[in-house]
């Protein structure tokens, strides 16, 4: 049984005058321990998608079910946290996530939520702060941090709750270029290490390339599903849909385009013919 | 600019002032306080005054600091010590000369009206602002006021915001700064001009803050209900405060010496120095 499957989920924001339909009829599934990179331009519903499986919205239609329970609207206050739980989210925003004056209350934070005994909670968020490397600054004060490290700082306060599955939406686009190498590999790390599920919602290619499996979302609608090397291989239908492609793909089918053959064998007949002529 | 604003007059430490407990702090100083109120004679007001500054080198503050957080009391001072120098009449007299009539009584009370004020203002300055961080603080009241939860008083709400301001104060102020440059990158003059126009010209500046203010506030609380935040009903917390042995001597040498000045109220001391 899939970790969380949608069926036929729709959302519209409703405004009295002009309700905007923003996810259509997406029926998805992740299993337990994937990493799934999801992919789409601005504005074409992933980061709704992301607040429907972390019970922020409220589906317009379709069900959605995590770990077996299903979503629907007279959940009591438990079992939303309880699901709430599971399904973690780390945001866009680095300093508008972050709520305590000192790193290690803020990795606090989501367990003293759940009422969870003191003596827990510290070896929760020492284990966390190891996890994400931020040992060393367990005292300092989140806003004297740099990008990277407060998102790893958020990273740890939602391991800390211990759930089976992070959210992570675009929690990359505001970082340098070193701040989203830190980010990414701690994301990779979770992955592969602690075996916790992946949802990577991003418009950065070189990311995406990184899952076992890209799902792209244009317009409200699943366009394509698959692994990194089936959807990156439709780079024209990838670029209709306003997406780029990573720059090695890229690179390779422009190549393509003008004649450059590029399986190994073709390579190697085209280096010999080179030579010959 | 903005960069070096510190929150209150926090000046970290590891001394036995900054050791003990918030709450305790509290406490001790609500105590003094009540103490300066019982003295009723000019010894004791200045046994008390003295008792504050021994606290100085005890929370390694310098003296220099502290000092320099008395300059703004010095009008109020200056003020309520002339006054009581010239309106009190009890006493010997001393001055006759036209209007200006001084006698004992106004002098003796008017000194002890000055050490009270400055043991007042040293005193807690030194127990609470100066050792204690707005962290701990925000704790100690928590905690402290956590009974009244039961008459419906939100202790938790107001912990809660108070935390949630020290967090984004420098936050807001980094942005404070961004949006002064990016206005004076477009031509925008801050320093020139009436105080009208200075005031005008601070609006562009306003503006954004206060929308970035907004959607930030949005963004977090959405973010704290992802992490199951759901008010202060079943809430633990990881770091408790615990009285410790320390706080407990605090208590009771605080207690002594309060003991002491109020027994001092009968202490056969020279009855022109009653107040």
């Amino acid at each position: 049984m899939p970790f969380i499957e949608t069926k036929n989920l729709s959302f519209t924001y409703t405004d009295e005058d002009d309700p905007q339909p923003v996810l259509h009829e997406v029926s998805l599934s992740f299993e337990k321990g994937e990493f799934v990179a999801i992919l789409g331009r601005n504005g074409s519903g992933k980061s709704t998608f992301a607040k429907l499986l972390n019970l922020v919205l409220e589906a317009t239609d379709g069900t959605i079910t995590i770990d077996g329970k299903s979503v629907h609207a007279e959940l009591s206050e438990a079992e939303i946290i309880d699901l709430r739980k599971k399904v973690g989210m780390v945001f866009q925003n680095p300093d508008n996530q972050l709520v305590a004056t000192v790193v290690e209350e803020d990795v606090a934070f989501g367990p003293e939520n759940l009422g969870i005994e003191p003596a827990e909670i510290r070896r929760r968020v020492d284990e966390a702060l190891e996890i994400v490397g931020m040992t060393d600054y367990a005292r300092h004060a989140p806003h004297k941090l740099s990008g990277g490290q407060k998102q790893r700082i958020a990273i740890a306060g939602v391991i800390a709750m211990l759930p089976d599955c992070i959210l992570f939406d675009e929690s990359t686009a505001m970082l340098d270029p070193r701040g989203r190498a830190e980010v990414m590999e701690t994301v990779e790390k979770l992955n592969r290490e602690q075996g916790i599920t992946v949802l990577l919602i991003t418009h950065n290619m070189d990311e995406a390339v990184r899952a076992d499996r890209v799902v792209v979302i244009d317009d409200g609608r699943v366009q394509m599903d698959g692994t990194p090397r089936e959807v990156f291989a439709k780079v024209d239908e990838l670029f209709a849909l306003g997406l780029a492609v990573p720059q090695a793909t890229e690179l390779a089918a422009r190549l393509e385009l003008s004649g450059v053959p590029l399986t190994p064998v073709e390579g190697a007949d085209a280096v010999e013919n080179w030579f010959n002529t | 600019m903005l960069k070096d604003i510190t929150l209150g007059q926090y000046f970290p430490g590891n001394s036995l002032l900054h050791k003990l407990d918030p709450r305790m702090k509290l406490i001790l100083t609500l105590l003094y306080i009540v103490t300066i109120f019982f003295a009723n004679n000019l010894i004791t007001v200045a046994i008390l005054t003295l008792a504050a500054f021994l606290l100085v080198p005890l929370g390694q503050i310098p003296m220099k600091t502290v000092l320099k957080s008395l300059k703004p009391l010095r009008w109020i001072i200056l003020f309520t010590t002339v006054l009581n120098l010239f309106w009190v009449k009890d006493g010997k007299q001393l001055v006759d000369f036209y209007f200006i009539d001084i006698y004992s009584g106004g002098i003796v009370y008017a000194a002890s009206m000055a050490l009270r004020v400055t043991a007042l203002l040293a005193g807690t300055t030194l127990l609470i602002s100066y050792t204690t961080s707005p962290i701990a603080l925000t704790d100690g009241l928590e905690q402290m006021l956590s009974p009244l939860k039961k008459i419906k008083v939100p202790v938790h709400e107001f912990a809660m915001m108070m935390t949630i301001a020290l967090r984004f104060i420098p936050t807001l102020i980094e942005e404070t700064d961004k949006i002064m440059s990016a206005q004076k990158a477009r031509g925008a003059d801050f320093e020139t001009g009436s105080l009208l126009s200075r005031a005008k010209a601070l609006i562009p500046i306003f503006i954004p803050l206060f929308v970035s203010a907004i959607r930030r506030a949005d963004d977090l609380a959405t973010a704290m209900e992802c992490r199951c935040y759901h008010g202060g009903t079943g809430r633990t917390r990881m770091n408790r405060l615990h009285y410790s042995l320390r706080d407990l001597f605090a208590l009771l040498c605080f207690l002594l010496f309060m003991a002491g000045i109020i027994a001092l109220r009968w202490a056969p001391l020279p009855a022109f120095l009653g107040i």
